[in-house]
């Protein structure tokens, strides 16, 4: 039991050993190629993404750029190709509007000239903005300073959003401004139209974070200009990064600047939409990593079973192969031993044989001797011849006890007498009782009346039925049970059945039963040889023995003996006729 | 007339000597050999020998041995097998080497002169049927 659980835990720790060698070197491989790819992959999506962002940036950016520049240049040329008195004609001023309007829709809100002191002196447009002075306003100041400028947006005397473009003339030395109020709401189309998902849109800010398109709540415009400015992202014509903004929300901005730095457009758009698809090719890629992973964990476990199992099997066949082999040598010591002792059993008797027959054979001349004349007359005659049969009657003894030794040493042929198989069986019920007394056992004999003597060694039969009954005895010591003992004559042998009705002989093993060393009884008990032995000792005489056992119900062993001829000289006469065949000369000569 | 002429061969010179002057008592001419070797150099000189009785735990030369060779060099010799231990084996062995029959060490007289006459007689046979078979072939040569 200690061995079993010994044997069990090693198994397991062979199992987990193999298990973990196997998942180390597929999954950390697996996994690692697989992080290093996806992580490549990342790369290079942020770099498509961010690419494709600043590029969308610049296409707007020129846009916006053209559509400033466009206006600009309109205003330029509108003031170029006119004097002062021609614009201040306002008359002639809302024609210009008007070819203005024609040409741009409603781009233009309005035109207007303004003169050195910021009053406007000429307009044209839908307000009432005739003589507005623009003396304090901011746009003013700065346009007085350049010879064209763009406003940002305000909302000014209109009080609705708006910008304005003006180019700075001079006339008799005295600068005059003529200046044109863009619609707000169709720049703001511009930049508007560019939305990308669901949280994608973009605006602009002047520097000082105020907007110069729709003002959205999503957006804290003061603190991401401080932010711009801080980072220094406004000195460079574009950028990408990424921020949380003052609702904690992850976002990623496309920046660029416009009008010369004064303005900056934003694109912004939440950094997990911009990056939802990558996501999803990440969370599939896990997904199958995992799926896979368990397709390898589980392909370990079922593959590391199966080999231990292989392992432990072959290791229970080497052990048994190992006891085996352990038997069989003990088996061979054994039979070294007994195969000794009969040899100096068989010297021995030889040794004592030659001496014995020496004396008989002088007894024999002694009695030669008595039968001459001159002896028949002796008066101690009678008593002579008392003593020379009885040398020749111990001499006969001490013959047979040398047999009996070389019986014992299997070197010769035991001595051959009639004998009653009935009462050999009875015998052996009677030698068995013990056994059968304690192991519940009960034998039952059924011996066929008037058989005829058999011609064979007593002691061999005995040793045959014997066994017989013992291996009976054996199988049902634990369970009890009954053993049958039957002999009966059929035509000219004798047959002797040995049947119980214990566990029976698996059918594998019935064909070797006969086999020498082939035992299936614990070590130690058993050496295999029982049943050989008697095989051989059945066959020497001619007969034969059979063994017939259903698994579960019992085993019938039946002995066939040759009966009514000698059966030692049958075999011999066999043999004899054998080297008469084998032997040319004494065929020949016959 | 003596039963037959038999050459008793064993090492053990107390029981040679003795059954040698039995068999004399009982009309067997007998001469006697300690080893195998003996043996056959009796038997190469004289040839009026019929039956060998031929012990087969011998030195200088087994009885097995001088067996084959007695079989060999002079295959109308019988020869009976006299063994200490008599196995049926080594008696088969000997009869399929040809001897003509296997007895036991000590022996029953009656029974030793039996198969000695048996030996004898078997040899006769032989010897008459060559010198029949003889005859025939000078007469069927004769025109």
């Amino acid at each position: 039991m200690g061995q079993e659980a010994k044997n069990s835990r090693y198994y397991r720790s062979l199992l987990r050993n193999v298990v973990l060698t196997i998942l180390l070197t597929a999954v950390i491989p697996m996994v690692a190629v697989s992080m290093f790819i996806l992580n490549e992959f990342r790369i290079s999506y942020e770099k498509k993404v961010y690419d494709h962002l600043e590029l969308l940036a610049r296409k707007h950016k020129k846009n916006i750029d053209i559509f400033l520049e466009e206006k600009l240049m309109d205003i330029r040329l509108l003031a170029s190709s006119n004097s002062l008195e021609m614009l201040t004609d306002e008359a002639t001023l809302y024609r210009k509007f008007l070819e203005l309007q024609r040409a741009y829709g409603r781009s233009f809100v309005d035109l207007g000239v303004v003169d050195h002191q910021g009053s406007q002196i000429a307009y044209a447009g839908p307000h009432n903005l005739s003589g507005a002075n623009y003396a304090n306003s901011d746009w003013f100041k700065k346009a007085m300073n350049s010879p064209f400028f763009v406003s940002d947006v305000f909302k000014g005397l209109r009080e609705s959003p708006h910008f304005i473009i003006a180019v700075q003339r001079e006339n008799n030395g005295n600068p005059w401004i003529i200046r044109a109020t863009v619609d707000f709401a169709e720049f703001n189309n511009l930049v508007e139209n560019l939305r990308i998902g669901q949280t994608g849109f973009a605006f602009i800010l002047n520097k000082s974070g105020k907007f110069q398109t729709s003002a959205t709540n999503d957006v804290n415009s003061e603190k991401l200009i401080s932010y711009l400015k801080d980072s220094g992202l406004l000195e460079r014509p574009s950028s990408i990064f990424r921020l949380e903004n003052h609702e904690g929300k992850d976002l990623l901005y496309s920046i660029t600047t416009l009008k010369n730095g004064e303005w900056v457009m934003v694109f912004q758009q939440e950094y997990k939409e911009v990056f939802a698809d990558l996501r999803n090719a990440q969370k599939i890629a896990v997904l199958i990593i995992l799926v896979g992973t368990l397709v390898i964990v589980a392909t370990a476990l079922v593959l590391s079973q199966r080999l231990i199992r292989r392992i432990s099997l072959a290791d229970k066949e080497k052990q048994v192969a190992d006891q085996e082999k352990e038997m069989m040598s003990k088996q061979v010591i054994e039979t070294g031993k007994l195969a000794s002792i009969g040899e100096l059993a068989a010297g021995i008797a030889h040794e004592i044989n030659n001496p014995v027959a020496i004396m008989i054979e002088e007894a024999g001349w002694i009695q030669d001797l008595l039968e001459e004349e001159e002896f028949k007359q002796g008066e101690n005659l009678e008593e002579f011849n008392r003593a020379l049969n009885q040398i020749a009657t111990q001499g006969r003894r001490c013959k047979e006890i040398t047999h009996k030794l070389l019986s014992f040493a299997r070197k010769t042929d035991s001595r051959i007498t009639e004998i009653s198989v009935n009462e050999l069986l009875e015998e052996i019920v009677y030698l068995s009782s013990q056994r059968t007394k304690y192991g519940n056992i009960e034998i039952q004999t059924k011996l066929a009346e008037g058989l005829p003597l058999i011609s064979a060694s007593e002691t061999e039969m005995q040793q045959v039925f014997l066994n017989l009954v013992n291996n009976a005895i054996d199988a049902m010591e634990k369970t009890g049970g009954t053993i049958w003992l039957v002999s009966k004559r059929v035509e000219d042998e004798i047959v002797v059945e040995v049947a119980d009705n214990g566990p029976g002989i698996a059918k594998a093993n019935l064909s070797r039963i006969f086999d020498p060393f082939y035992t299936t009884k614990p070590v130690g008990k058993g050496t295999g040889l029982g049943l050989s032995i008697c095989y051989g000792i059945i066959k020497k005489i001619g007969g034969d023995i059979e063994a017939h056992s259903v698994k579960g119900e019992g085993s019938t062993f039946k002995v066939y003996i040759p009966s009514g001829r000698n059966i030692h000289q049958k075999a011999a006469e066999k043999k004899l006729e054998d080297a008469k065949r084998n032997h040319p000369v004494l065929s020949q000569n016959i | 007339m003596t039963i037959a002429k038999i050459l008793l061969t064993d090492d053990e010179k107390p029981f040679v000597d003795t059954l040698m002057k039995r068999l004399k008592k009982r009309d067997v001419e007998i001469v006697a050999a300690y080893n195998g070797q003996e043996a056959l150099d009796r038997l190469s000189e004289d040839d009026s020998i019929e039956v060998v009785i031929l012990d087969i735990k011998m030195p200088v030369m087994d009885g097995m041995t001088a067996l084959k060779e007695i079989k060999t060099r002079h295959p109308l010799v019988e020869v009976i097998m006299l063994t200490g231990h008599a196995t049926v084996e080594t008696g088969i062995d000997g009869m399929k080497e040809g001897a003509f029959d296997y007895l036991m060490k000590p022996c029953d007289m009656d029974q030793l002169i039996q198969k000695v006459q048996e030996a004898a007689a078997r040899k006769r046979k032989h010897e008459q049927k060559i010198m029949e078979a003889r005859v025939e072939a000078i007469t069927l040569r004769r025109p």
